[in-house]
């Protein structure tokens, strides 16, 4: 009962702010509200016992994701007047790509109820046991039954990094830049010249 | 629950090695200053051929199903791995003049490459839609990554926003459809997934869930093939990236398409093929037609080439749409023999490029015979092939597959093939036309290319002739591999 | 404790039943509220510690004139901040500028939720309970961010920036160390963190995970945005950075009680992930019967003096080093304190695998029971 309606409640809030990511005005306030929507989405897997997944949720959408978003949406400093023309004039259009996108998840589940039970041997995940961490749980398949796709998923990441340092990184000149193993590696040679200077003679 | 431990990844051995190789070069250039990249290029190199190596080495004598059931090692897979390898290297060998004159030959380069290749091979492995997913972003990413690598040039960022978009949205499409066929059959194995599909068509089902599902599978395999109506990337991909990024686009993914197909329609839809046959003879039909009309019009040849894909693409599914082991093979055959003729003609492209200058419109080639009859006639046997003349091994690739449609009792679909590849030949033609009968441009240089370049190049020309009058091992491999 | 909750539920005469989770409701409450209570006049004799500890070392006396020693100081503070006037700027935007300081001191309160103050105290004993401090302490930057944009003023931007680039990069290198940490007692649970390290001075993570040890702290000071990292203040550079623009009791609760609070807890994690947490330094060295008994148990005084001893050199540290040039936090974060946690891990994996260190012991008894 008390959990049905923390569901409703975290749902209502979910579902207003992703109405609010779409509309909100300012892109400083569409991030937010989709920072809200993570919580909130947070919230309900909390409620469905899959505690990982929520705090992994926030740790790495909120807490990182969506802060380098922030950041990048504040330094862009968006032309919000010239992003928002043309938008009562596309809302039909995009009316109707939204129904359409409804009609289809509703399909998802509607072709969920039509598996017959021999192919859905999972339809009903048993009541999780008290003192089983699905932190645990999830980490012995991933290293296990799914350690291939896990570290195919590790090589897009390193994939994703390859790529996006050889297309950024680039050496222009005149970059002042510290190099501190050069600093380091100074010698008394390179910086200091003894010179012999001939005393001043007595006159 | 399969529990997997270190000793079950030796059944990846390629897959590892590949990985273990592509570090390595990516540390190696690290410590390798920037006048010694050929160091670099060589290391790739030899990685290509240790991971050939080991393909053959360690391929199982049977079917082979491992690491928690999302990896399988068989004869397909196999011939698929080291035809890309292969191909893999001798992309490379054709595109280094290329890159050192453009000053892209980095090291990052390399490793997408190799990056390319591993997601072809996993895809080629993959006995699960997971595995199947991974691979499938494996290689997309490292792809973007290269359409976009050289950095200078607007068109080239174009074309990778485009392709970025573009392959993201059919990423989706297939997640979706996977998604959905998790709905209905509860697993991703497609073992598992083929089990389920055939209790369910044996009791008669016909599973309103299951087809949509598989609409959106089919989608995604479209968009990856880059068959109409989802080929819209394919010219301006083509167009806009670096010619050896597009020599590479042209190969070996095409091999990974195939793996796709195969794996997950074949194998794992297999119970479904009368409801995709429909779909894919659509895909197929226009494919064909619209590929082989369009590229008529145009006289940038990578443009012409991606057309001509395109074209080709459609005979790849046409075989693949008879769903019977006849029509695999020739569509595997296809795909073989269409991977070495992309490699030299894209190659020819990348012979005639030179600092400052890249020879992808038609008239490049006018009056190549005068400045190097070796090469022309070399390219007139290439484009003869790609036309579907014989006896050269484009001849046969189509005429396998237009004999496994009309043994699946297909007539007008064998007819549509036949006239689309009249229409087709036209414009190879049109390069033969201009390579023979005009006049050469002025000031236009010697060819350029390192002699290994060249002498590789002349041998995969010729295989084209080779091939075609030998064509037996070839197709009783294809034969061999492909499960009755 | 279990004779407050008896209390409870005779004092509101509920019968067993449903009086049950009523009662257990209120004594969540009542342990939510104790615990956040404690944590603001923590607070608020830090701040009186700092200024005085800052004192001594710079040779002055600090702050002498209110009450004896000083010691009512933060509460003068604390009434002349809420008295005065909040200033809202004028092209502000006004409700984020309002929320950011909301959004600072939640997380930084909630946090607390998932410590272990002692073998039995504390108030959600979750299994996530490390993750469940990283995703909090990582959503404290917010506050900060906002605080700098909402403000609508130059500097207070730059300092947002600033701060959300660092705290990216630190928790990195932060959430690395905890894999350390987690690798060994093989729990997200901060009592089962604690419990693992059982066995004296010397079976503390401190030995066996040093490199981690000084990363995590390192990265705390940063996470916190303290001295020497204080770049999203800066006084000298940008006046006083994200918090520029606030004023009176804003700027008390967007400032300074969730910077404090977080050095706290940053403190308190050091010496729970650490240090041994509530564990006796003298374990195993006096027998259980004897009069110095207290002395070797398990309580909640040691890990009030572990806790004591990094806050104070979060101080001493704030006294002693300039602040960092923002290159170089860049480059102290990504370039040195990420590699070390990373092959500390690999060494750390050697070392379990190969049996070395005083887990394995304990993981062999584990197997053995």
């Amino acid at each position: 009962m008390f959990t049905t309606v923390l569901f409703y409640l975290f749902a209502a809030v979910l579902v207003g702010a992703a109405v609010g990511v779409v509309v909100a005005r300012n892109p400083v306030h569409s991030a937010l509200f989709l920072v809200l929507a993570f919580f909130n989405s947070a919230a309900l897997w909390l409620l469905l016992q899959a505690e990982f997944l929520a705090i992994a949720l926030v740790l790495v959408y909120v807490g990182a994701v969506m802060v380098l978003f922030l950041f990048v949406v504040m330094m862009l400093d968006v032309n919000v007047a010239a992003l928002r023309e043309g938008f009562a004039r596309h809302a039909p259009l995009g009316l109707v790509v939204a129904g359409l996108m409804v009609v289809e998840m509703f399909q998802v589940l509607w072709v969920r109820r039509l598996g017959e039970p021999a192919l859905l041997a999972h339809a009903q995940p048993a009541a999780v046991e008290a003192g089983v961490s699905n932190t645990k749980a999830l980490g012995t398949l991933l290293y296990t039954q799914y350690a291939y796709p896990f570290q195919l998923a590790a090589v897009v990441l390193l994939i994703a990094i390859v790529a996006a340092i050889a297309l950024t990184m680039r050496k222009r000149p005149g970059l002042k830049l510290q190099d501190v193993s050069k600093q380091v590696a100074v010698t008394k040679a390179d910086r200091l010249r003894i010179i012999k200077v001939e005393a001043e003679k007595r006159p | 629950m399969i529990p997997t431990s270190l000793a079950d990844f030796a059944i990846a051995a390629p897959e590892v090695t590949l990985l273990g190789v592509a570090c390595v070069v990516l540390l190696l250039d690290l410590f390798i200053g920037e006048s010694r990249r050929g160091w670099t290029f060589l290391a790739t190199l030899l990685g290509l051929a240790l991971t050939a190596f080991v393909t053959l080495y360690c391929a199982p004598a049977d079917r082979t199903v491992a690491l928690g059931g999302l990896y399988v090692a068989d004869a397909v897979a196999t011939v698929i791995k080291f035809a890309a390898i292969a191909t893999m290297a001798v992309v490379l060998l054709y595109s280094r003049d290329y890159l050192s004159a453009r000053g892209l030959l980095q090291g990052e380069y390399l490793v997408l490459a190799l990056f390319v290749l591993l997601g072809v091979m996993v895809m080629a492995s993959a006995s699960s839609l997971l595995s199947m997913y991974m691979g499938i972003e494996i290689m997309a990413l490292s792809a973007y990554g290269l359409v976009a690598f050289d950095r200078e040039n607007p068109i080239a960022a174009e074309s990778a926003m485009k392709y970025f978009v573009l392959g993201a949205i059919a990423s989706g499409t297939l997640l979706y459809g996977i998604s959905i066929l998790y709905g209905v059959t509860g697993s991703f194995d497609l073992n598992a997934v083929q089990a389920g599909l055939e209790r369910e068509v044996f009791f008669g089902g016909r599973h309103i869930g299951l087809l949509f599902g598989l609409a959106f599978i089919i989608v995604g395999v479209a968009f990856k093939f880059g068959a109409v109506p989802f080929h819209m990337w394919v010219p301006d991909v083509y167009h806009g990236a670096p010619t050896s990024v597009t020599l590479m686009l042209g190969s070996v993914p095409k091999l990974a398409s195939f793996a796709l197909a195969w794996r997950v329609l074949a194998e794992g839809l297999g119970p479904l093929s009368h409801e995709w046959h429909d779909m894919l003879v659509v895909l197929s039909v226009l494919s064909m037609v619209i590929g082989n009309i369009v590229a008529i019009s145009q006289t940038n040849l990578k443009r012409m080439l991606a057309y001509s894909t395109i074209s080709h693409v459609g005979f790849i599914l046409l075989g693949i749409l008879t769903a019977n082991a006849e029509g695999y093979t020739a569509a595997l055959y296809y795909t073989l023999t269409y991977v070495i003729m992309a490699a030299a003609s894209f190659g020819m492209i990348l012979l005639l490029s030179r600092q400052g200058f890249e020879a992808d419109r038609i008239e490049d080639f006018k009056g190549l015979a005068q400045r190097s009859p070796w090469f022309a006639w070399m390219m007139l046997m290439v484009m003869m092939s790609t036309a579907g003349v014989p006896p050269f091994v484009g001849f046969f690739a189509k005429l396998y597959v237009i004999q496994a449609v009309l043994n699946a009792g297909m007539v007008w679909l064998a007819l549509v093939a036949v006239l689309a590849s009249v229409v087709g030949a036209y414009y190879y033609l049109r390069i033969v036309k201009v390579m023979f009968f005009d006049a050469p441009a002025e000031r236009a240089p010697a060819l350029g290319g390192s002699p290994a370049f060249r002498m590789v190049l002349s041998a995969n020309s010729l295989a084209v002739l080779g091939l075609g009058v030998v064509n037996g091992p070839l197709i009783a491999l294809c034969q061999q591999v492909i499960p009755h | 404790m279990e004779l407050i909750q008896q209390l409870l539920i005779s004092v509101l005469g509920f019968d067993a039943g449903s009086a049950a989770t009523t009662a257990n409701l209120l004594w969540i409450l009542l342990q939510i509220l104790l615990v956040t209570i404690s944590v603001i006049l923590c607070v608020a004799y830090t701040t009186l510690a700092e200024r005085k500890i800052i004192g001594w070392m710079q040779l002055r006396l600090g702050p002498n004139r209110v009450g004896p020693w000083g010691l009512l100081q933060p509460f003068a503070d604390v009434f002349k901040l809420l008295l005065k006037e909040v200033l809202v700027p004028a092209n502000a935007d006004k409700l984020l500028f309002l929320l950011a300081p909301i959004l600072s001191l939640a997380p930084a309160l909630a946090a607390w939720a998932v410590v272990s103050f002692n073998p039995t105290f504390t108030i959600a004993n979750i299994d996530a309970g490390l993750l469940y401090i990283l995703a909090l302490t990582s959503m404290g930057v917010y506050g900060v961010i906002l605080a700098g944009w909402a403000a609508n003023s130059k500097y207070a931007f730059l300092g947002a920036m600033r701060s959300a680039a660092q705290i990216v990069a630190y928790e990195i290198a932060m959430g690395f160390s905890l894999v350390g940490v987690l690798m060994v007692s093989g729990s997200l649970n901060l009592g089962k963190i604690v419990a693992s390290q059982q066995g004296g001075l010397f079976h503390w993570n401190w030995l066996w995970l040093f490199p981690l040890f000084i990363v995590y702290f390192i990265s705390g000071v940063a996470e916190t945005n303290r001295a020497p990292f204080d770049v999203a203040e800066g006084e000298s550079e940008i006046v006083a950075g994200f918090h520029v623009e606030y004023s009176g009791a804003t700027f008390a609760v967007l400032f300074a009680l969730p910077e404090y609070a977080n050095m706290i807890l940053i403190s308190l994690l050091t010496a729970t992930m650490f240090m041994g947490g509530w564990l006796s330094p003298f374990d195993g060295l006096f027998s259980a019967s004897g009069i110095f008994a207290w002395l070797a148990a398990p309580s909640f005084l040691w890990l009030g003096i572990k806790t004591s001893c990094f806050l104070f050199v979060f101080l001493w540290i704030r006294a002693t080093f300039p602040r960092y040039r923002y290159d170089q936090i860049m480059r102290l974060g990504w370039k040195v304190l990420i590699p070390v946690t990373l092959v500390w891990i690999a060494v750390e994996g050697v070392m379990v695998w190969l049996k070395v260190g005083p887990w394995a012991v304990a993981a062999a008894a584990a197997v053995a029971s």
